[in-house]
């Protein structure tokens, strides 16, 4: 726990030592405000919610997501460094999970800036702020997921570039299960309960039936899961590599 | 202690690691030597904890560091190849992440990284990220981070490699310091290395021990143990009256001088320094010869091979 948290720290301090944290923070404000304006139609459509906002996220986060997961790991194989924290007395379980906290804890921060845009909403009009709500921790559960993907892809490779499009590429797969365009190829020849169960493996469904403001369990289950399973390919994966 | 039975590593086909059987004791430094891709790093992987034998076992203080990883690491500090360290952190943050790590905790921290502040020379740059620190600074962080518990096994991959000649000097007489009751296992491939800090030396090639003896020990195997080096002009003038010696088996004739090899386990010494004095050679300098490590680190090492 101690050793987990050291890491969760040194891993936090790293992200602002570096110019990365405040670049990724800048460019997901603004393209976070952006979809929400200029595609999302914010104010013309004349309601008091915050659909269009959350409506572009599982998009934005399908590239920004990697941008912060790409380095989990390739940066510690191709520095060394990797050696070296898994010869220090913590558990391989415990630096994963650090590590992977660190991340989304700085994931959730991006996503709290957003904040001026919850106030806003709420000066304009009378929003449901329960519902509001429900689509930030379902935000927050969806970037843990992709993260979590991203991570275990990250300790595939040295290379910080590769791990990013793999990371993109798996996400969009996560993704695009839920859109109806996907779906429809499969409606033709596949039994119904087939399709829903490849509709339930996406992001998208699970996210779009949280960010209505129905906090269901198996919504929260679901993307708790995908975390658990990422982070779990993680340790397998780092296991089977590490010589590399 | 650090004892390895048997202890193997494969990579696919290739065995990098075979049948390594080594018992070290506290107080006792030991230069792992061979050449490049012998397997010293493997090994050094194997005892961290980094990587997992395919078969054999290995363990500290009777700790197993496959089964029993956690408690092997803490008794342990390491020092990987090449010093590995979070560049856009500074020695203060590295250290006390390190400090954290270990549970460090208290006076007893505050103590342990005042210490190796002072022992490494640190102030200087302790506020200064390491990705802008010299290579020497660099290896000094990255020593810092083995010592700072005080564990009483070190391991130090290549810790000299790629320094210069007085950052060389101060890595080993650091080493030297915190010799005392401690195991410490260097690998290197420097030989002078092993003459100047280890109290033994084990030599490996294609994985496997092919010597494991005290430095002087080794150099006894060399074929210039006990031989005689003669400096003076025209040495080719000399070379057959030196060999005439009955002590004498062969003469080698540099471009500086002559070396004559013993016949049996006795030096000639004595012999040729009368025989110099008595035909009044210009000698300008006559040395008895311990043995040279290098000649027995390529006999041991290019004989395996042949």
């Amino acid at each position: 726990m101690q050793a987990m948290k050291a890491v969760m720290r040194r891993e936090l301090l790293s992200y602002f030592a570096t110019p990365v944290a405040y670049v990724f923070i800048v460019i997901f404000l603004m393209l976070s405000a952006a979809f929400t304006f200029y595609l999302g139609g914010f104010y013309e459509r004349g309601q008091a919610d915050l659909q269009p906002f959350f409506l572009f996220h599982p998009w934005l986060y399908l590239f920004l997501i990697p941008a912060i997961s790409m380095r989990l790991w390739a940066e510690e194989r191709k520095s060394g460094t990797l050696e070296l924290l898994l010869t220090l007395p913590i558990s391989l379980k415990d630096a994963i999970l650090g590590k992977f906290l660190a991340a989304w804890l700085f994931a959730g921060l991006a996503l709290a800036l957003t904040f001026p845009i919850w106030i806003t909403v709420n000066y304009l009009g009378d929003p449901d702020n329960g519902v509001i709500l429900a689509a930030y921790l379902g935000s927050f559960l969806m970037a843990g997921a992709y993260l979590a993907i991203g991570s275990s892809l990250s300790a595939l490779t040295r290379n910080q570039v590769i791990a990013f499009i793999l990371s993109v590429v798996a996400c969009f797969g996560m993704m695009v299960t839920g859109l109806d365009m996907v779906l429809d190829f499969f409606r033709g020849w596949l039994p119904q309960g087939l399709v829903d169960a490849i509709a339930s493996l996406s992001f998208l469904t699970h996210f779009q039936s949280i960010s209505r403001g129905v906090v269901e369990l198996r919504d929260v289950v679901y993307f708790l899961l995908v975390i658990g399973l990422g982070l779990y390919a993680n340790q397998l994966i780092i296991e089977a590599k590490k010589a590399d | 202690m650090i004892v390895t039975q048997h202890l193997r590593k494969c990579y696919g086909d290739f065995v990098a690691v075979d049948d390594l059987n080594l018992q070290i004791e506290p107080g006792e430094v030991v230069g792992l030597l061979g050449p490049n891709g012998a397997g010293k790093s493997t090994t050094m992987k194997m005892l961290s904890g980094f990587l997992t034998p395919t078969s054999g076992t290995a363990s500290l203080f009777g700790k197993d560091v496959v089964h029993d990883s956690l408690a092997a690491r803490r008794m342990l500090g390491y020092l990987p190849e090449g010093a590995p360290a979070w560049g856009e952190m500074t020695p203060e943050q590295f250290l006390h992440f390190i400090a954290d790590i270990r549970g460090l905790q208290g006076t007893s921290r505050k103590q342990a990284l005042d210490e190796v502040v002072a022992q490494l020379h640190l102030d200087k740059v302790w506020r200064q990220p390491i990705d802008t620190l010299s290579k020497g600074f660099k290896r000094r962080v990255g020593l810092a981070q083995a010592i700072l518990h005080k564990p009483k096994a070190l391991l130090l991959d290549e810790p000299t490699d790629g320094l210069d000649p007085n950052q060389k000097h101060e890595v080993r007489e650091l080493i030297q310091q915190i010799a005392q009751d401690r195991i410490i296992l260097i690998s290197t491939h420097i030989l002078e290395e092993v003459e100047a800090l280890c109290t033994r030396a084990v030599i490996i090639a294609r994985g496997k021990v092919l010597a494991d003896d005290t430095p002087e020990a080794l150099e006894q195997r060399s074929r210039y143990h006990l031989a005689v080096t003669l400096r003076l002009e025209n040495p080719e003038r000399y070379r057959d009256k030196l060999a005439q010696l009955p002590m004498v088996a062969e003469v080698e004739v540099h471009t500086d001088g002559l070396t004559a090899f013993p016949r049996e386990k006795e030096t000639p010494f004595p012999h040729i320094k009368a025989l110099a004095d008595k035909e009044q050679w210009p000698v300008q300098s006559l040395q008895l010869e311990r043995g040279r490590l290098d000649e027995v680190f390529r006999a041991i090492t290019m004989g395996e091979r042949n």
